[in-house]
């Protein structure tokens, strides 16, 4: 297709969504990204039925402790697409490219590129 | 089982200032089951405060470990020869946990990560529920297996009283009322001659009226 996509995100590929725990959005967070996104099926099309809504919960949940912390909820997302929509992957990718471009680096690289500098 | 819910993470935030070296300490039993302190708790928790601590420019070095249980002398004794190295300890178990492991830990500051609610049964995904005050003094032979202790707002045990209404409490309309349910299953038991009995009045001493608990039992003790 030769979609015109962001180059700056890693992806990390899950067997299901429903895989997904908080603790993988944090850890990314604690490592210095700037955002995170999971992209799942479409809703009601899981093949285990609930992986995509267990992730979403989860989104939810990391994005909860992520604003408490003061690292700011709106960096995770979740979207939602078929396998067949490659088109809407990439929209996805610069919509989430376009938000965390906005929103500015996370304060967390931000203090641990600052420490790594010090040392 | 004992449910518990998480405190806030700027509570325990305020709790553990000052603190350099901080082990979260979780528990594996009741606590991991009400997902509020287990080993994944204590990974969430963790990497939250980390990442506080970088954000903020502070240094707090952070270890997890999770045990069986903190209520047991044998798992709490696992930590002894680490514990030293901590200047505090967060512990995710319920309040028992919290308290055996200061006793054990004498010098070694405990802090509580979770508020122990109560001891209830996992309703549905994400809900549990009080079903028993530990009163001490079982009555649910009388009652159709429905505790009117813990779950009756007034503990009447001859209910229902005058703010029952349709089957619900008069404190809260989402609840049920304890006698009405304790009526339908002696009905649904064919045994409604049972709710003619009365309750005689009931020995509160061995609730908390009669001050901190202990079982001893002689024949398994060695």
């Amino acid at each position: 297709m030769r979609l015109k996509c962001p180059a700056n995100f890693r992806i990390i590929r899950l067997p299901c969504t429903g895989k997904l725990d908080i603790i993988h959005i944090l850890r990314a967070f604690e490592k210095g990204a700037d955002g995170v996104y999971v992209v799942g099926c479409m809703e009601g099309d899981c093949h285990f039925n609930t992986g995509n809504f267990r992730a979403r919960k989860r989104v939810e949940q990391a994005a909860k402790i992520l604003d408490q912390i003061g690292v700011g909820g709106e960096r995770v997302k979740m979207y939602n697409l078929s396998s067949g929509e490659g088109p809407l992957f990439a929209e996805y990718s610069i919509e989430m490219d376009k938000i965390i471009r906005e929103l500015g680096p996370s304060p967390i690289g931000t203090a641990l590129k600052k420490k790594a500098n010090a040392a | 089982m004992i449910i518990a819910e998480k405190k806030p993470i700027e509570e325990i935030i305020s709790t553990i200032s000052g603190y350099k070296r901080l082990l979260i300490l979780g528990c594996n039993e009741c606590v991991t089951v009400c997902e509020a302190g287990g080993k994944k708790e204590v990974e969430v928790l963790a990497s939250a405060l980390r990442m506080h601590f970088i954000k903020e420019g502070k240094e707090c070095e952070i270890d997890e470990r999770t045990l069986e249980r903190q209520c047991d002398h044998e798992y709490l004794e696992e930590i002894r020869d680490v514990v030293d190295q901590y200047d505090a300890i967060l512990s995710l178990a319920c309040g028992v946990g919290v308290q055996f492991a200061a006793e054990k830990y004498h010098s070694t500051p405990l802090l509580p990560g979770v508020n122990t609610v109560c001891l209830g049964a996992n309703e549905q995904r994400g809900m549990w529920a009080e079903r028993c005050q530990a009163c001490g003094s079982c009555v649910l032979a009388a009652t159709a297996g429905i505790c009117p202790v813990s779950r009756c707002a007034k503990r009447v045990l001859n209910g229902p009283c005058g703010g029952s209404t349709n089957g619900k409490c008069e404190i809260n309309k989402d609840l049920d009322c304890a006698w009405q349910l304790i009526i339908d299953r002696l009905k649904a038991m064919d045994k409604l001659d049972d709710y003619e009995k009365l309750a005689t009045i009931k020995d509160w001493s061995s609730d908390r009226a009669g001050g901190p608990r202990k079982v001893v039992r002689e024949d398994v003790q060695v």
